[in-house]
């Protein structure tokens, strides 16, 4: 199945275009990336996201003119990159382990490409001043990289990658180094930045909840090729397989059977429910093999008895997290589901372990995948 | 016995070795050097002269006097200092490279050519500078293979002059050059020289802007390595230098074992590591200057 074109500003030219990208790191290998092709537009927050060995990164240092791949095409604004070594790339690259020059100040970091440019001097350190004044690094422009705290250092790291006014900036990782809280304010941040300035970010990251909050589109990868390319919308409630369903977020999935279609509606006998479903497809032939994927909070606790897809179970464990609790609830058959609730209210009871309950999810919340 | 006691104690094993080995030899070299030479044995005059009834301090400045009177000793120094310097310069220039090919050859063979640059002193240092006798004397390796090949019609004057001298403590040294600039050049991480080329720079100037500043503490150890030995070097002066090569290592050498002269060797012994110092010193301010 593949999921449709996700929309993009009208008549917007790609800016980086990728065509069927081989790279294999020796002959007979398996691909570390296996004719991957892409478009992205220019002023995109762009993601590329999967699980660790799944390509992306050797797509970006392919991108940066690190490596050289054995297929395909790159076109950055409609110029070929074969053959143009990295300092002649119109794009700047911001490092995982941010690779800051040790013998060189904050400032002399972010001028380094421009230093390197020839501007003169009263220029240089106007622009300096400027980048790091936006990533508010503004006082502490004479310390040192290992003066500077991780955040900072990622800061620093930035500013240097977008000093030249590159028009492509790509991004290994930023936040991997961070901490947590850390982590979650600098995404807002990144993102205003990315906004400001105006520059396309092409963004490489294995957290699915970095990628989907901070990225206009977002292209799957596993294996080295693309498995899905959309929103973040489209990524997490239209999954194209059980990989992508699996990959971002948390899924309740129920192996079954067509066993009937019927006015937009799909009827699927699942052993594991120990019930037929009733989910929101297109008909299938009767008898094909599916699977029923439903987020953990599209499943509803204690329905009225009339809802469709009710079934009964048992808490297993509960999980307070503040605002939501996960519940795991286990169905006559054995089968294990997830279930996450809001509290809503400050002093909702919740379920206890070990109490019996019922549960529900609507045909359209519920996704059919091969 | 308390952690803070046993620390003391560890760290007193070396200050032992250095008071020992290190300070008590310089301060008997101190001593002899402001004694007089006489003949007896030992050859120098005592530093409290008791014979009057009453204890006297007896100084003499002669040693030191002569050292910067005597045009020998000041020619002596600058030579050294001259050897050893343009020799230093002369192991950088073939030391990086080396030291930088070794970092870039494949993980398997690294060891091996380290192997090689440390094979040389599995053999004694003497019998090599012997064997550049060998290699450089009129009718010897080098000169009868270019005669044979016919490059040459005349034997080249390749020993007992400057040549030969620089030609051996290269040779000599340039292990003690390679070995320390491997170290820093090893902990260079390649993302740095991407962050360079990404940044816009040639691979040439990424090397000048970022790979070799980041490698002088690598060349500040190499070249003190290099230099404050060979300042003081007497064997490759004597066996491979001629008249025009005199150094001061050998002027000490001369003083002590031909002239008997105890304390004017003592006093040359004094002044050298005094001069030494200097460049030492320097080279830390720098240093510090960088990491600061």
């Amino acid at each position: 199945m593949i999921s449709p074109e996700p929309e993009r500003p009208a008549n917007a030219a790609s800016y980086l275009r990728i065509e069927g990208v081989v790279k294999r790191f020796a002959p007979g290998a398996a691909a570390a990336v296996d004719g991957v092709s892409l478009d992205i537009v220019a002023g995109e927050f762009f993601a590329l996201l999967g699980p660790s060995g799944c390509g992306k990164t050797t797509l970006l240092r392919l991108l940066a003119g690190f490596e050289t791949p054995d297929a395909g095409r790159i076109l950055i604004d409609g110029v070929d990159m074969a053959g143009v070594p990295p300092y002649r790339r119109p794009v700047n690259m911001m490092f995982q382990s941010y690779a800051l020059f040790p013998h060189m100040t904050a400032a002399e970091n972010v001028g380094f490409g421009l230093r390197q440019d020839g501007l003169p001097k009263a220029e240089i350190a106007a622009r300096v001043a400027a980048m790091l004044d936006l990533v508010k690094l503004g006082p502490l422009a004479r310390r040192k990289p290992h003066q500077l705290s991780g955040g900072e250092r990622q800061r620093v790291a930035l500013a240097r990658a977008l000093a030249q006014e590159p028009k492509l900036v790509l991004l290994d990782e930023p936040l991997a180094a961070l901490d947590r809280k850390l982590r979650e304010e600098t995404r807002f941040e990144l993102v205003r930045i990315q906004q400001r300035v105006g520059v396309t970010f092409l963004m490489v990251t294995h957290d699915q909840e970095e990628a989907m909050s901070m990225a206009s589109r977002i292209a799957v990868m596993s294996g080295g090729r693309i498995v899905q390319l959309g929103t973040p919308q489209q990524i997490y409630e239209e999954p194209a397989s059980r990989f992508v369903a699996d990959f971002i977020g948390a899924v309740n999935l129920f192996a079954g059977r067509v066993a009937g279609a019927a006015a937009g509606f799909l009827h699927v006998d699942s052993a594991e429910a120990g019930a037929t479903l009733v989910v929101e497809h297109a008909p299938l032939p009767t008898g094909s093999e599916v699977a029923i994927a439903v987020r953990p909070e599209k499943i509803t606790l204690a329905p009225d008895s009339m809802a469709p897809n009710r079934l009964a179970g048992r808490v297993r464990g509960a999980a307070y997290r503040g605002e939501a609790s996960t519940y795991e609830i286990e169905l006559a058959g054995g089968k294990l589901l997830r279930v996450t609730l809001p509290n809503t209210g400050r002093r909702t009871a919740g379920y206890a372990t070990g109490q019996a309950v019922a549960l529900a999810f609507a045909p359209a919340a519920a996704v059919v995948l091969p | 016995m308390s952690a803070a006691l046993r620390r003391r104690a560890v760290l007193a094993l070396p200050y032992a070795w250095l008071v020992l080995f290190f300070l008590v030899p310089f301060l008997i070299s101190l001593k002899i050097s402001v004694a007089e030479s006489v003949i007896g044995i030992p050859p120098y005059s005592a530093l409290i002269d008791a014979s009057g009834g009453s204890w006297r301090l007896d100084l003499s400045g002669e040693s030191y006097h002569r050292l910067v009177t005597d045009d020998l000793y000041v020619v002596a120094y600058l030579n050294a200092i001259k050897f050893a310097g343009i020799s230093t310069v002369f192991c950088l220039l073939l030391g990086y490279p080396l030291a930088y090919g070794i970092v870039r050859a494949p993980r398997r063979f690294r060891s091996l050519l380290l192997l090689l640059v440390i094979l040389p002193f599995w053999t004694s240092f003497l019998i090599r500078v012997y064997a550049w006798i060998g290699l450089l004397k009129e009718n010897g390796l080098i000169n009868n293979a270019l005669l044979t090949l016919g490059v040459i019609h005349q034997p080249l004057l390749l020993l007992n002059n400057a040549f030969a001298v620089y030609v051996g403590i290269v040779y000599s040294y340039l292990p003690f050059m390679v070995l320390p600039l491997y170290a820093q050049l090893e902990k260079l991480d390649p993302a740095l020289l991407e962050a360079a080329a990404d940044l816009g720079c040639r691979p040439w100037q990424a090397f000048l802007r970022v790979t070799l500043p980041l490698s002088m503490p690598g060349i500040a150890a190499g070249a003190l390595l290099v230099f404050i030995p060979a300042v003081g070097e007497f064997v490759i002066p004597s066996l491979l230098g001629g008249p025009d090569t005199l150094m001061i290592g050998k002027v000490l050498w001369d003083e002590f074992f031909a002239n008997h002269d105890w304390p004017m060797a003592s006093a040359v012994a004094v002044a050298m590591l005094v001069l030494l110092l200097l460049p030492m010193g320097f080279i830390r301010r720098l240093l510090q200057g960088e990491t600061a």
